[in-house]
């Protein structure tokens, strides 16, 4: 119960799809959505595969707790070799489409091979078809979204799509969902569009069933409670969303700016919340519409934003003229102050542009800023960019960007190759602010110093949604740390990544920690699946999932010289702010980390280790 | 800086040894309880040297409650400690209510 106990398995090449049990022995021991879906696909691919060939799988995978009354219970991943990384990708998404899928009967879809030719899948309730996308192949994520709901006479329809990008194979495209939510990191459309799979749309009209109703609503009630009236996520985050971080990072001197050159932003002010939230001067309107909620959410921290009909970017585009997802914390740093572009509504246009045509924002913007470094250097030039002033600060250059790369024309193709394959080819790796290949997200670690131990162990390439040591480290959630010490900080990421990792494995979003704990998370597990679901199991299960996703990136090729970050983060001091002297501390946070994790000093789990996680 | 609201006794504040000018900033909810005329979330305002964190809020009446997130000068300043610390001349002391993002 919670999950439905069936799953598809669509083969592209050979046209089939098969339904089968779940593995229950394996839910067990990984739950759902990021750990068994991850089980699935270690058990069944080899590490090794071309991540863009026939022979690697993608899996969308829903959590037990998705489609229930459950708080955020509205999540699903994708989880595949990652095209941007080459290691384990799990893409986290909310919208609607994870509970529309388990409302059709599914936990999961497993998807495998390659179509002779473009095509979508409908999943109605039982019934699943492969059908010809010939028709939207090269189609916006919105206008597919628009043609394949007329074309079944069905607006109810739930969709997860790629845009122009992923059909391209930009190696940091993403599979948008509901036309603005998105799995968006490590290149999970790129994988999408290697399969010659455009679309997956759903409709459900069954219920989930849970073990036991009554102690269920109970639950879910008592943790609802606790959500509304915590400070965070009963008014801050709905209010102001995630992007009021803008300023709380900026002041803490951890903004990434220029490519990592500087860790405050002038402009942070122009580019934050409270920018959103105050008239314009050009227009008197506000950039922020409103707030919105995922699927059975009652935090509700998704923007939906409106540009200035005059502005530049979007003269005679009236694709972007109404009201659509706006910027969160993450696209706002990556397009603004990473590029030290402080212009609003030209940022609002580019995150458009990136959910139109499915592109990960933090990649995006993380690769332009790279770019703009090698052309402030002089090694690349007007001739390389095709005409384009790239310089730091340019808004006309990062729109003109965003509109070739999902395109994949001129310098586009070139930014779609990610910044840590760009900066190679123009002989400054070093240049490319990445882990595995994947780009950082918005906290520079000199000045938040557990973010770059996440950064460097993270098993999906640098990313801040595996261990947000940021809550603790400058929000005080659960405890304050001193975000600029290093002691410590081994044993904090190391709980926050296995908490993450079963909070992933759940259904349930991961802003809910800011006010529960997983005392607050195990009894709704408890109360909705078979078996005893204590927190402490869940921390467990959590530690087990992290070592299974690192074996499988082990067996992929990856050592303990991969746990590392660019040499600018851990040599050139930050200039400025309250981290001004100072580097990242990783060769001090490292060895403890193996060590607490049970690793060698190469960074591999020993026998011992995995065994006491019946790995 | 663009936009910063100037004190309006700068004059007197240049001429008296005793008083200092810091920069304030209130984000999110509390930006409502900045000096009219203030703009990015920011305002100069003089107090007297010696002036504590807690005084220079309570001057401005910002709610206890809401002093979650205090930075002077980008390090946290932990709440037994604000009645305490004192400003010094060229301070930022920057204030949230219980924030968060990702
Ligand atoms: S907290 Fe935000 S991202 Fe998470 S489910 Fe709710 S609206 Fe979606």
């Amino acid at each position: 119960m919670g999950w439905t106990g069936k799953i598809l398995r669509v083969n592209l090449t050979e046209g089939t799809i098969k339904t089968e049990p779940l593995r229950m022995d394996w839910a067990r021991l990984y739950l759902g959505q990021r750990g068994l879906a991850t089980k699935y696909l270690v058990e069944e691919i080899n590490p090794k595969v071309d991540p863009l060939g026939p022979d690697n799988k993608m899996i969308f995978a829903t959590g037990p707790l998705t489609g229930t009354a459950a708080s955020t219970g509205g999540r699903y991943s994708v989880i595949t070799k990652g095209a941007l990384t080459n290691a384990i990708a799990c893409s986290n998404s909310g919208g609607y489409f994870g509970a529309e899928l388990k409302f059709a009967g599914w936990d999961m879809i497993i998807v495998e091979g390659k179509s002779p030719k473009p095509v979508y899948l409908t999943v109605i309730d039982d019934k699943c078809e492969i059908h010809d996308a010939g028709q939207i192949w090269g189609k916006s994520v919105w206008d597919s979204d628009e043609w394949i709901k007329k074309r079944h006479q069905d607006p109810m329809m739930h969709i997860s799509i790629i845009g122009v990008a992923g059909e391209n194979q930009v190696l940091y495209s993403c599979i948008v969902n509901d036309l603005h939510r998105a799995a968006g990191r490590s290149g999970v459309g790129a994988v999408m569009g290697s399969k010659n799979l455009k679309a997956i749309a759903v409709r459900g009209t069954n219920g989930v069933k849970v073990k036991d109703g009554m102690r269920f609503l109970k639950a879910t009630r008592e943790a609802k409670k606790v959500l509304q009236e915590n400070a965070v996520t009963g008014a801050g985050l709905p209010t102001y969303g995630t992007q009021v971080l803008m300023n709380v990072i900026n002041e803490a001197g951890a903004m990434p700016t220029r490519n990592h050159r500087q860790v405050q932003f002038e402009g942070a002010h122009d580019i934050s919340a409270e920018a959103m939230a105050t008239p314009r001067k050009s227009d008197g309107q506000k950039n922020l519409l409103t707030n919105q909620a995922c699927f059975g959410c009652t935090i509700a921290c998704g923007r939906i934003s409106k540009i200035d009909e005059k502005h530049f970017s979007i003269q005679n585009k009236p694709q972007y003229w109404h009201a659509s997802g706006g910027l969160e914390y993450e696209a706002a740093w990556a397009l603004g102050s990473n590029t030290g572009v402080n212009d609003l509504e030209a940022l609002t246009m580019v995150n458009f542009v990136c959910n139109e045509q499915g592109l990960d924002p933090i990649s995006f913007g993380a690769t332009v800023s790279a770019a703009m470094e090698l052309y402030d250097l002089g090694l690349i030039t007007k001739e390389t960019t095709g005409g384009i002033d790239l310089k730091f600060g340019s808004a006309e250059a990062l729109v003109k960007c965003a509109e070739l790369t999902g395109k994949a024309e001129g310098f586009g193709k070139e930014l779609g190759l990610g910044s840590l394959r760009l900066c190679t080819k123009y002989g400054r790796p070093d240049l490319s602010m990445s882990v595995k290949g994947q780009e950082f997200p918005a906290y520079d670690s000199r000045g938040i110093q557990g973010m770059g131990l996440t950064y460097a162990t993270s098993n999906r390439g640098a990313c801040h949604l595996r261990s947000y040591t940021v809550s603790s480290e400058i929000l005080g959630i659960p405890e304050k740390t001193d975000p600029l010490a290093t002691d410590g900080k081994p044993a904090l990421v190391k709980a926050f990544q296995d908490a993450t990792a079963a909070v992933d494995s759940s259904g349930l979003c991961v802003f809910t920690t800011f006010a529960w704990t997983l005392n607050d998370i195990a009894p709704q597990v408890d109360a909705a699946c078979e078996g005893d679901w204590s927190p402490e199991y869940l921390m467990e299960l959590g530690e087990r999932i992290w070592n299974m996703e690192r074996v499988f990136n082990n067996r992929a090729g990856f050592t303990a010289k991969d746990d590392n970050l660019p040499p600018r983060l851990v040599s050139e001091p930050a200039e400025a702010g309250p981290a001004k002297g100072l580097v990242n501390g990783l060769a001090k946070m490292l060895p403890e980390y193996y060590q607490l994790r049970g690793w060698t000093a190469d960074g591999v789990p020993t026998n011992e280790t995995l065994s006491r996680l019946a790995l | 800086m663009a936009g910063r609201a100037r004190p309006l006794d700068t004059d007197r504040i240049v001429s008296d040894p005793s008083t200092i000018t810091v920069t304030l900033k209130l984000y999110a909810s509390l930006g409502a309880f900045l000096p009219a005329g203030h703009a990015r979330n920011e305002a100069t305002v003089s107090v007297r040297d010696g002036t504590t964190i807690d005084a220079l809020l309570d001057g401005h009446n910002v709610p206890r409650e809401s002093r979650h997130l205090v930075l002077l000068n980008g390090h946290f300043q932990p709440p037994a400690v604000r009645g305490s610390v004192k400003l010094k001349a060229g301070d930022a002391l920057a204030v949230w209510p219980p924030v968060a993002g990702g």
